[in-house]
């Protein structure tokens, strides 16, 4: 049967381009045609959250103000996400190059690459490798400096405004939107925030040209992107895949022969069972993800997989608003409850209608994705919920 | 054991006295001393001109800023999905037998801690637990057993 999969090496190719290079070569264009370069590419945030990033530029350089700030997103916290971590080990100067363009293009000085706690083992080698940037950044005349801060363990800091908090030496709790980080971001300045992957492939369409990124991926979904592969799977790894790809291409790929679900982006994600694998396409037009793509086969109880998520978004949730405080610890009780016979089976529709208040209450992107693994794991595998 | 004004003065001289220096004070103390106790928590608080409760609150936030003592070695095993199915119950009952303790606790010598915690990035290489900073991935009974005979010996 032929193989729909294609597989790209732009983000972990090491020979493919000289990083100091790519800046010298950014800062003798214009700012404004580097970011409309980028706009044209069709480059979305490979954080999962898919806003376009030249967009995102573009408002910050807009923002009439001296102090600006440059942001990398690397506290990769969602279950079954594990790409940035190896990006920032293998390519780290790919990702400072990025930064420095972006700098650049909106008029920053500094930058912050704020790092997981769990990753905290490659602290001293990264903080080595941008204090060597930094100082290439000075010879070719680019006055912008990285530095780096570390996260304590906290999953809803990678939420953007949770995450400035955290560096403004605050508790994680994340903020009112809007305004949006582009107008009042880090220490109230005008911000440009953004994934781990994603200023790898800022730095690569600026070297490589936005037609090279177009001709990969479909209409909505432009480029390639780097998948955490994880679960039951005998090729459990990073692979960077052209966009637009279904989730049956996907499983013939990389499942084990029993896959009956994959859950696409992580406990945040959407899971897709067995019978939608042929129509669901992994991309902007299907369901996005940051990359986390983990597949069950059938010796998996989706209770337990449930469970588990929940049990870790009530861990998770700042506790700052209503919804997601309370809406998480119910929707766990509610599913024990009912796999304990305590409540009848129609009682699971009761917490998808409070999942789908979450969706519109909740104050951050932490409390309104519950509901997508919640309902897409109670409507398509009711009876492992219910006995 | 360092002082607590050796610390700050060391986190002050880089990062400043504002705010945004917390984060990297409290991290600094918890690597120092394995967890903030109240003086330390009161010793920031007027490093930086806070209240107390400032102080507390965030650190109170992060998991990874223990309040309460902790050992020299701070075990964290992973317990979100994939190690789960990768088996991380097995490697918490080796680690509970072979330190006598259970999770959320600390050996009556002090030296390690044994906690469970949430997706640390190694789902494709599960289990996985964290010493301090070290990471140890693809863990069986087996081999965490060993690796906690090495740090015994430490």
């Amino acid at each position: 049967m032929e193989n729909k999969l294609k597989k790209v090496d732009l983000i972990f190719c090491k020979t493919c381009q000289d990083d100091i290079e790519v800046v010298k070569k950014a800062l003798k264009r214009n700012p404004d045609d580097i970011i409309n370069e980028i706009i044209d590419s069709g480059l979305k945030g490979r954080g999962g959250a898919g806003f376009p990033t030249g967009l995102k530029w573009k408002f910050a350089k807009a923002q009439p103000s001296d102090i600006k700030y440059v942001v990398c997103n690397a506290d990769e916290g969602e279950p079954g996400t594990f790409k940035d971590r190896e990006i920032l080990d293998q390519v780290p100067t790919k990702v400072l190059a990025g930064m420095a363009i972006c700098a650049y293009c909106i008029g920053a000085k500094e930058g912050f690459i704020y790092l997981r706690a769990e990753y905290n083992f490659m602290l001293n080698k990264l903080n080595q490798i941008v204090e060597e940037f930094n100082s290439k950044m000075k010879e070719v005349g680019l006055n912008f400096e990285i530095q780096i801060r570390s996260g304590a363990g906290a999953y809803v800091c990678g939420e953007e405004s949770a995450l400035f908090e955290s560096i403004e030496g605050k508790r994680g709790e994340p903020r009112n939107k809007p305004p949006f980080p582009t107008v009042v971001g880090l220490f109230g300045k005008p911000t440009v925030i953004n994934n781990v992957e994603t200023f790898v492939y800022t730095a690569m369409i600026n070297h490589l040209g936005a037609q090279r990124f177009k001709e990969l991926g479909t209409q909505d979904s432009r480029g390639s992107k780097v998948f955490s592969v994880s679960g039951d799977t005998p090729k459990a790894g990073i692979y960077e895949l052209e966009l637009g790809m279904t989730v049956e291409d996907f499983v013939k790929e990389f499942g084990d022969g029993d896959t009956k679900a994959v859950q696409v982006g992580g406990a945040s994600g959407h899971c897709v069972p067995r019978k939608k694998f042929e129509n669901t396409i992994i991309g902007f037009e299907g369901i996005p993800t940051g990359g986390s793509m983990m597949l069950f086969n059938s010796s998996r109880s989706m209770y337990n997989v449930l469970k588990d998520y929940l049990e870790f978004f009530t861990e998770e949730s700042c506790g700052q608003c209503t919804p997601c405080r309370v809406g998480c610890q119910q929707l766990l009780k509610g599913i024990e409850a009912v796999k304990r016979g305590e409540r009848p089976a129609s009682y699971l529709e009761e917490l998808k209608k409070l999942a789908q208040t979450m969706r519109i209450a909740a104050k951050c992107g932490l409390g309104q994705s519950v509901a997508n693994p919640f309902i897409s794991i109670v409507d398509n595998f009711k009876e492992e919920i219910i006995y | 054991m360092t002082d607590i004004q050796e610390i700050l003065e060391k986190v002050t001289s880089k990062y400043g006295k504002q705010r945004s220096a917390l984060m990297p004070a409290l991290q600094a103390i918890v690597k120092e001393k394995n967890y903030l106790s109240d003086e330390d928590i009161v010793a920031v608080a007027k490093t930086f001109d806070l209240s107390t409760a400032e102080v507390y609150g965030t650190a109170t936030f992060y998991t990874f800023l223990d309040t309460v003592p902790r050992g020299k070695y701070v075990i964290r095993v992973c317990k979100t999905i994939s190690c789960h199915m990768a088996g991380k119950d097995e490697i918490i009952e080796a680690l509970q037998k072979t330190l006598k303790i259970k999770v959320g606790e600390t050996t009556v010598d002090k030296k390690f801690s044994l906690l469970t915690a949430n997706c640390m990035g190694w789902c494709h290489k599960g289990p996985v637990m964290l010493i301090n900073d070290e990471v140890y991935p693809e863990l069986t009974p087996q081999k965490a057993i060993e690796i906690i005979q090495s740090y015994q010996q430490k």
